[in-house]
């Protein structure tokens, strides 16, 4: 067995990125995801690689963008304010079907906001963000190990689908420190981009584009988009299930929260509660069926989020109509410590929704 | 086997160092851990917090409000986590800074521990993190003194090698205080 | 028999979108002569912005890449590093690059990115309907300076190829018109020299071409030519700001 280095979350991520042959990173500075330019901008150069200090977010994702283009495997990161400058470049990247790779390590919001621990970005990158009838694929790690493969599996997704790929992590992810394998647990996939602009030699020339002004161009193009999102819903969720077998109440939740859950899980019960949970990996492709299918037997949910209620819609789309569904959210600034979640659960087995 | 800890300070004092100490070693037994470090604004001068979950199974939280210990290095220290500490939980705190008064809790152990003292009599005052680290790994029995002497060589940097034999020697000295009761 | 007069391979035979009397066709024109003459069609990738520019790649037979609105030096940017033996341009009206993208084209050129770039100034927002830009010029009515442009309200025009000039990592900086068959032939110098510029990795290059939109100017292209002399060259006046000789930078 490979052995595990006690590493920080940032850190994780960064070097996923270069184990995932990510050669190319533009950013420009935001706490709380520092980390990560700072070692790419070490370590990409050792490796040939390019690391740009860009002007802004907005150059950043443009200069993914052209290298994307290329076909090389390029990243950005970021948090708050710097995603949603680049929210317009992630449009055009999910209208030409270009591959990327956008992190973003969440501070708080609206506006400026602190740099607590949050997950006010669900909405922002799960359901759009970016102008347009477009799916992010959106991956949410729930530790450093996490951060690790799950880096090098946004840029395998990104590549498979032609898709951008955002990994979201509120900073409690991001900063705190695990002991992680820094080596890839299977060979990482390199799939073919017959599509990539490279100069046209030998062949047709080659376009990548997000303008159709043609009758009828746009809409079939949205509806290939479709099928594509359509595919990655029905082939490509992941989601960690505990104890749900017996479960009378299951937490939903991710990243730090569902951390926090599995603790107060493991209090409840000792004292006899029967809870489960359910912590989707995939924001999108959200677990659906997997929800739909345990709050049927189970019949109680309890979402946990650092926010004001953001994936609790989705759940509550996701759900068995006659499954009654708590939410309990602290948005950054606050934190939901585990006796907290413990009270949450009670009160949920015992009231129902609120 | 689950058990968390808070250590608290001002920059310098070493929290970081002692802190990776113990993780470091938890991982070399096989442990499964989560370091969670928090630094005030300044880097220098400013707060350093490190909250610290040792555990055989799998890890939930890596925060806690009631930790099982607090090492506490100065009195803004005490003054945030003691009412924190878990009922019949730990309280190590540097009394060299530290009113005794303020340990003022009667559900908890408090260890009151002379560091920058005790560091001083062993030749220098920057070794008060390695008399609380002895004087934890004392109380807790988590950890042995072998288990840090182990990697005491791959947490020091350098050009602090040779401050290895001080370091042990004062995680020693904090051992012993702590065994004797001595407060 | 020979041919004298022939549409370059570098151009397709596909009936411009451009309005009858617009200079874009032959920069057009230029651009594909000067990459048929250098022999860089096949390793070229053409980067529109957006506006009467971003159907580029009709008209070019080379890769092209859309860029968002004032994006395509960052584009080209990312573009360059990634394939750096390859031919990267970006082209850009004035709105997208004078206004949206000043941040990008600033920093391109100061990153000395090996990169070149064509500026199409006609004073106005063509594809929209003909708005001011920031190279409308002082007086001009425009459908958002219906009164003239007005310096107290509206700043003066801008003028990029003096300002990119001035940045260390600029290779070459110029400006040229495309009103008369003599300042067509500057102009072809100046496009094959900025692609050369790139060949010979010296760094950023600009070609800036004052270019006519008759229809936006409402006038006849006759006329639109005749104001290009009259009224954009004394304010803008032609010209190479910077031009590198050797790898001389720091």
């Amino acid at each position: 067995m490979t052995e595990k280095k006690l590493t920080k979350g940032n850190i994780a991520l960064a070097e996923g990125a270069i184990q995932a042959g990510c050669r190319y990173y533009f950013g420009y500075p935001i706490t709380p995801q520092n980390d990560i330019p700072e070692y790419l901008a070490r370590n990409l150069p050792k490796c040939g690689g390019t690391f740009i200090p860009a002007e802004s977010e907005i150059a950043s994702i443009n200069m993914v963008m052209g290298a994307s283009a290329s076909g090389k495997r390029a990243m950005t990161s970021s948090s708050g304010p710097g995603i949603s400058l680049m929210q317009e470049g992630i449009s055009y990247l999910a209208g030409s079907e270009m591959p990327a790779v956008i992190v973003n390590i969440m501070r708080c919001g609206p506006g400026l906001g602190g740099i607590a621990p949050t997950q006010g970005d669900y909405n922002q990158a799960v359901h759009g963000g970016g102008h347009g009838d477009y799916r992010n694929i959106v991956l949410a790690p729930g530790s450093v190990q996490e951060m690790f493969d799950l880096t090098i599996k946004a840029f395998e997704l990104a590549d498979k689908y032609r898709n951008p790929t955002m990994i979201i992590a509120d900073a409690m992810i991001g900063q705190f420190q695990e002991p992680c394998r820094l080596v890839p647990e299977k060979p990482v996939e390199f799939p073919e981009k017959p599509w990539a602009l490279t100069g046209r030699r030998g062949r047709e020339p080659r376009l990548l584009k997000s303008l159709y002004l043609g009758d009828y161009e746009q809409e079939e193009h949205n509806l290939l988009l479709k099928q594509k999102y359509d595919e990655i819903q029905e082939k490509e969720v992941m989601v960690e299930m505990q104890r749900l077998d017996d479960a009378e109440l299951i937490i939903i939740a991710f990243g730090t929260p569902a951390r926090v859950a599995k603790t107060a899980i493991s209090m409840a019960r000792e004292e006899g509660l029967k809870v489960g949970l359910i912590r989707p990996i995939t924001l999108f492709p959200f677990p659906t069926k997997q929800i739909y299918e345990h709050s049927k037997k189970a019949g109680k949910l309890l979402v946990v989020e650092m926010n004001t209620g953001q994936m609790v819609r989705d759940v509550r789309i996701a759900a068995h109509r006659d499954a009654s569904i708590s939410f309990y959210g602290r948005p950054g600034g606050g934190f939901p410590f585990p006796d907290d979640v413990l009270a949450e659960i009670k009160k949920a087995l015992d009231g129902g929704p609120r | 086997m689950y058990y968390d800890v808070i250590m608290a300070g001002f920059g310098g004092q070493g929290i970081q160092t002692i802190s990776q100490i113990v993780a470091l070693a938890a991982i070399r037994r096989g442990l499964n851990v989560t370091f969670l470090p928090s630094y005030g604004v300044e880097k220098r001068g400013g707060r350093t917090n490190v909250t610290l979950v040792i555990a055989d199974e799998e890890i939930g939280s890596m925060v806690t409000n009631h930790p099982r210990c607090v090492i506490a290095m100065d009195t803004i220290a005490v003054d945030k986590y003691r009412d924190q500490v878990a009922r019949k939980g730990l309280l190590i705190a540097n009394t060299s800074l530290v009113p005794e008064s303020m340990l003022d809790r009667n559900d908890i152990t408090p260890l009151a521990l002379k560091c920058n003292d005790e560091a001083l009599a062993l030749g220098s005052v920057k070794l008060s993190n390695m008399i609380a680290l002895g004087a934890f790994l004392q109380k807790t029995k988590i950890l042995g003194f072998d288990d840090v002497e182990a990697v005491m060589d791959e947490v020091t940097p350098e050009r602090l090698k040779h401050t290895i034999p001080a370091n042990l020697e004062a995680i020693r000295r904090g051992m012993e205080i702590a065994g004797n009761g001595t407060v | 028999m020979n041919a004298i007069f022939k549409r370059p391979d570098s151009l397709t035979d596909a009936p411009t979108h451009f309005c009858p009397g617009c200079t874009h066709g032959i920069a057009h024109r230029l651009i594909a002569e000067a990459m048929d003459e250098l022999g860089i069609t096949d390793r070229t990738i053409g980067i529109p912005g957006v506006g009467c520019c971003v159907f580029l790649y009709r008209y070019f037979p080379i890769d092209a890449l859309e860029a968002p609105h004032g994006r395509a030096p960052a584009c080209a940017t990312g573009m360059k590093r990634a394939q750096p033996e390859n031919i990267i341009f970006a082209y850009q009206g004035d709105g997208d690059m004078a206004a949206i993208g000043t941040s990008e084209i600033i920093h391109a050129a100061n990153r000395g990115e090996n990169i070149t770039v064509f500026f199409i100034n006609n004073s106005v927002y063509g594809m929209t309907g003909g708005q001011m830009a920031p190279t409308t010029l002082l007086g001009q009515q425009t459908t958002t300076s219906p009164y003239g442009r007005d310096f107290n309200t509206e700043g003066y025009p801008i003028k990029m190829a003096e300002m990119l000039a001035t940045l260390e990592g600029v290779a070459y900086s110029t400006r040229v018109a495309l009103h008369s068959p003599k300042h067509v032939n500057q102009a072809k110098r100046a496009i094959r020299k900025a692609f050369e510029m790139q060949i010979n990795e010296m760094g950023f290059s600009m070609v800036e071409m004052l270019s006519t939109c008759n229809t936006n100017w409402r006038v006849t292209p006759l006329e639109a030519l005749q104001m290009i002399e009259r009224e954009m060259i004394p304010y803008f006046p032609l010209g190479v700001f910077k031009e590198r000789t050797g790898k001389d930078f720091l």
